[in-house]
């Protein structure tokens, strides 16, 4: 059979395809373009924070710039990245499908996304935007004087494009499973995204709304969310965050999924406790909808809404710990093989540990008194969003990489790129954690000068950081053209997906798989 | 009528069917998300200016309102009907039928947009619009305005989404007339059916509320 990748080769076939795995592979361009946008404006960032005065941009330029590359980094790269290109592509293959139940909504959501992609693109080559990602009123309603409007349309269009992924994989789990495959028969992977689409359907259209109001009340002044005109601000903090905390779920589930698939495979072992890291991919999904207000807690929210947050906050460490501490038991005895995609894995598992654990200093109500709005939530989250997402997503794609372009990567390059990108993360971000500790606050193009050493530190990170991130683009590009063939399954892979053909053919599977074992049947020498 | 194609994605058409009917299960509780934020906001307001609730809520048109909830009740029994027809449609007469049904409940659907229309255009004759031109004939202190104002806000947002709605599920109905097939007419019906539940509850709070004793 031919594959997905042959036949249809003009561009008009491509952008018109109805193939999720074309529609993958779409998304994979695309944010890529947008990943290296956003990570233009964080260099910008670390180099005006070189020294301690503001002295590359205005201080204005600089407020245009971390907005800019918040906007493009969580919903142009993060929030899509893994369910929108890994899961579009591997969702039909790990359920045994044919495509995904909505092939058409599929490509629409694409188009939204790069409708969404291009007004926000255009407001911030206008002119930018200066709110920072989160918008917050009133600043973002009634003074800030740059393109507020065009950039929260864009962002708008990007949440339907969620929207409809997240429908298009809830229905297909529910619809299409292969004969044989029960939900506890399902990859964690498949899971883990599931958990995350019911947050995209759920949580995307509160933001939708909020933003629609935000902009109403900057074209007609009339109060809702602004105090001068009557209204209260914190209504859209309790808004905002009822979204965007659970996007943080939305940008970690998925990487929880992709790191259940590459340990076992690379350790040989099934994954410990299987049923238990369902459960509690689904506890973090829910639990993740009752904790938006440890947001708040300098903001002026009660006292004991506060203590309520906080308690829920802390809960949701529960299911993250049994993930972690699953993952670290399934290495136990395992016959392990240092990998590319495996060192991604694992330094996921750590970083992601680093940035939870933190996680729980910021939730505890008298700490984040001293640590709110430091750099110490900067480190923090970025430990989960770049850490975490970012490494995970990079270790699926090198995991998948035969899968999706029938070509085998050099692996000493994808080794050394990883261990680059530990490396240089860690350089970049664990200096912040001592700036917040220290009370350097975010948001600021100067700084007293006691602090240039951790930042200077810090910018030779991202330096590190961005050599790290360049070098996969190489070799991986090479690959297409002078990689070996990649075989069905290379790494010996349990998963439906490592059944058919490196590159799968058009619909999937030459005849439909039945699925009789468990998953994770991993034994030391094969599947 | 043709038979409804197979896409290749499913294994037969019970399993394509599910498949729609449950998609449009998921895709409206997502919409019902959507108009979450105008009711949280509406819970706000009735917690902070509840005097300003009342005399807003006075301002709206309880006849036409009542009139327009039995109008759309009335739809939303066409399209049950529509779709037991379309169930049935084995003989052209049941297929006729169901196309009539459509017929109604989508003009029915047109005239709940035109005495909508007629009442947004009273509220914005009385200066109810919010805005700079916002000017209610009883005012008082600028809180209480401010309230009003707010509760016009979420009217005119609510009201003007669900008619967007409305308008979305009318041009689907005239769509369907042409041949209506059962599990279309199911996955509209859907459709319908929500957004008349939406109106169902748009209706009490925003005309009924407080209303007593003023």
């Amino acid at each position: 059979m031919t594959s997905y990748l042959a036949g249809g080769e003009r561009l008009t076939d491509w952008l018109t395809t109805r193939d999720h795995k074309r529609i993958a592979v779409l998304y994979a361009i695309s944010i890529t373009l947008f990943f290296f946008l956003g990570g233009v404006a964080a260099a910008l960032i670390r180099l005006e924070l070189a020294t301690p005065q503001g002295d590359l941009v205005s201080d204005d330029t600089y407020n245009k710039l971390f907005t800019a590359h918040g906007i493009i980094m969580v919903w142009l790269f993060l929030i899509p990245s893994i369910p929108a290109v890994l899961g579009n592509f591997l969702m039909p293959l790990m359920i045994g499908a044919r495509d995904l139940a909505f092939p058409r909504l599929n490509l629409a959501s694409w188009y939204l996304y790069m409708a969404g992609g291009a007004i926000v693109l255009w407001a911030l080559l206008a002119g930018g935007v200066d709110t920072g990602w989160t918008f917050y009123t009133p600043f973002s309603s009634m003074f800030s004087n740059s393109h507020v409007v065009a950039a929260l349309c864009g962002v708008l269009v990007l949440g339907f494009s969620s929207i409809l992924t997240g429908l298009n994989f809830i229905v297909s789990v529910h619809t299409l499973r292969a004969p044989g495959l029960g939900w506890f028969r399902l990859p964690l992977f498949v899971w883990a995204n599931y958990a995350t689409s019911l947050i995209l359907v759920l949580a995307t259209p509160v933001l939708a709304m909020t933003l629609v109001l935000v902009a109403i009340e900057r074209l007609f002044q009339v109060g809702i969310f602004d105090p001068a005109l009557g209204g209260d601000p914190l209504l859209f903090q309790h808004l905002f965050w009822f979204y965007s905390h659970p996007a943080v779920y939305i940008m970690v589930l998925p990487a929880m999924g992709v790191a259940s698939e590459i340990i076992p495979c690379f350790a040989r072992r099934p994954v410990f406790g299987y049923r238990f890291m369902a459960y509690a991919i689904l506890a973090i999904a829910v639990i993740g909808f009752l904790v938006w207000g440890h947001h708040m807690f300098v903001s002026g929210q009660s006292m004991y809404a506060g203590m309520v947050f906080s308690l829920l906050s802390f809960l949701v460490a529960i299911p993250s710990a049994i993930k972690v501490f699953n993952w670290t038991a399934t290495l136990y005895k395992g016959s392990i093989r240092f990998s590319a995609p495996m060192l991604y894995a694992l330094g996921f598992v750590g970083l992601f540990t680093i940035g939870g654990l933190t996680g729980l200093f910021l939730a505890a109500l008298a700490l984040d008194v001293h640590l709110s709005d430091t750099y110490f939530v900067v480190a923090h989250f970025h430990y989960i969003m770049v850490g975490g997402s970012v490494m995970a997503y990079l270790g699926g794609i090198h995991f998948w990489w035969p899968k999706v372009t029938g070509r085998m990567y050099s692996e000493t390059w994808g080794k050394i790129a990883a261990l680059v990108i530990f490396a240089g993360f860690n350089l970049t971000f664990f200096p912040q954690y001592l700036l917040g500790y220290a009370g350097m606050p975010r948001r600021y193009h100067s700084y007293p000068e006691e602090f240039q050493l951790l930042h200077v530190l810090s910018s030779a990170g991202a330096v590190t950081l961005a050599i790290g991130y360049l070098m996969p683009l190489g070799y991986l590009a090479w690959s297409l053209r002078y990689g070996a063939r990649a075989p069905a399954n290379p790494w010996l892979a349990t998963g439906l997906e490592w059944q058919t053909a490196s590159p799968p053919p058009e619909h999937n599977f030459a005849t439909p798989p039945v699925v009789v074992r468990e998953p994770y049947a991993y034994t030391p020498e094969g599947p | 009528m043709n038979a409804p194609v197979l896409e290749p994605q499913f294994r037969d058409h019970a399993q394509q069917d599910f498949a729609r009917s449950f998609g449009m299960w998921v895709f409206l509780s997502s919409e019902l998300l959507f108009f979450g934020p105008l009711l949280f906001g509406y819970l706000y307001l009735r917690m902070h200016h509840p005097e300003a609730t009342g005399m807003a809520s006075r301002h709206t048109d309880m006849l036409l309102g009542t009139v327009n909830t039995a109008v759309l009740l009335t739809s939303s029994l066409c399209m049950a009907l529509a779709g037991q027809a379309a169930q049935k449609g084995n003989e052209i007469r049941d297929r006729r039928r169901a196309a009539r049904l459509l017929a109604l409940t989508a003009a029915l659907g047109i005239v709940f947009l035109a005495i909508k229309g007629v009442e947004w255009h009273q509220e914005f004759d009385e200066h109810l619009f919010p805005g700079v031109g916002f000017h209610p004939s009883d005012g008082g202190d600028a809180g209480t305005v401010h309230g009003m104002e707010l509760f016009f806000l979420l009217y005119f947002a609510a009201t003007g989404l669900h008619a967007l709605h409305l308008f979305i599920g009318v041009s689907a109905c005239l769509w369907l007339m042409r041949g209506p097939r059962a599990e279309a007419v199911e996955l509209v019906g859907l459709y319908w059916h929500f957004v008349d539940v939406v109106w169902i509850v748009l209706y009490p709070l925003l005309y009924l509320t407080l209303r007593s004793g003023g």
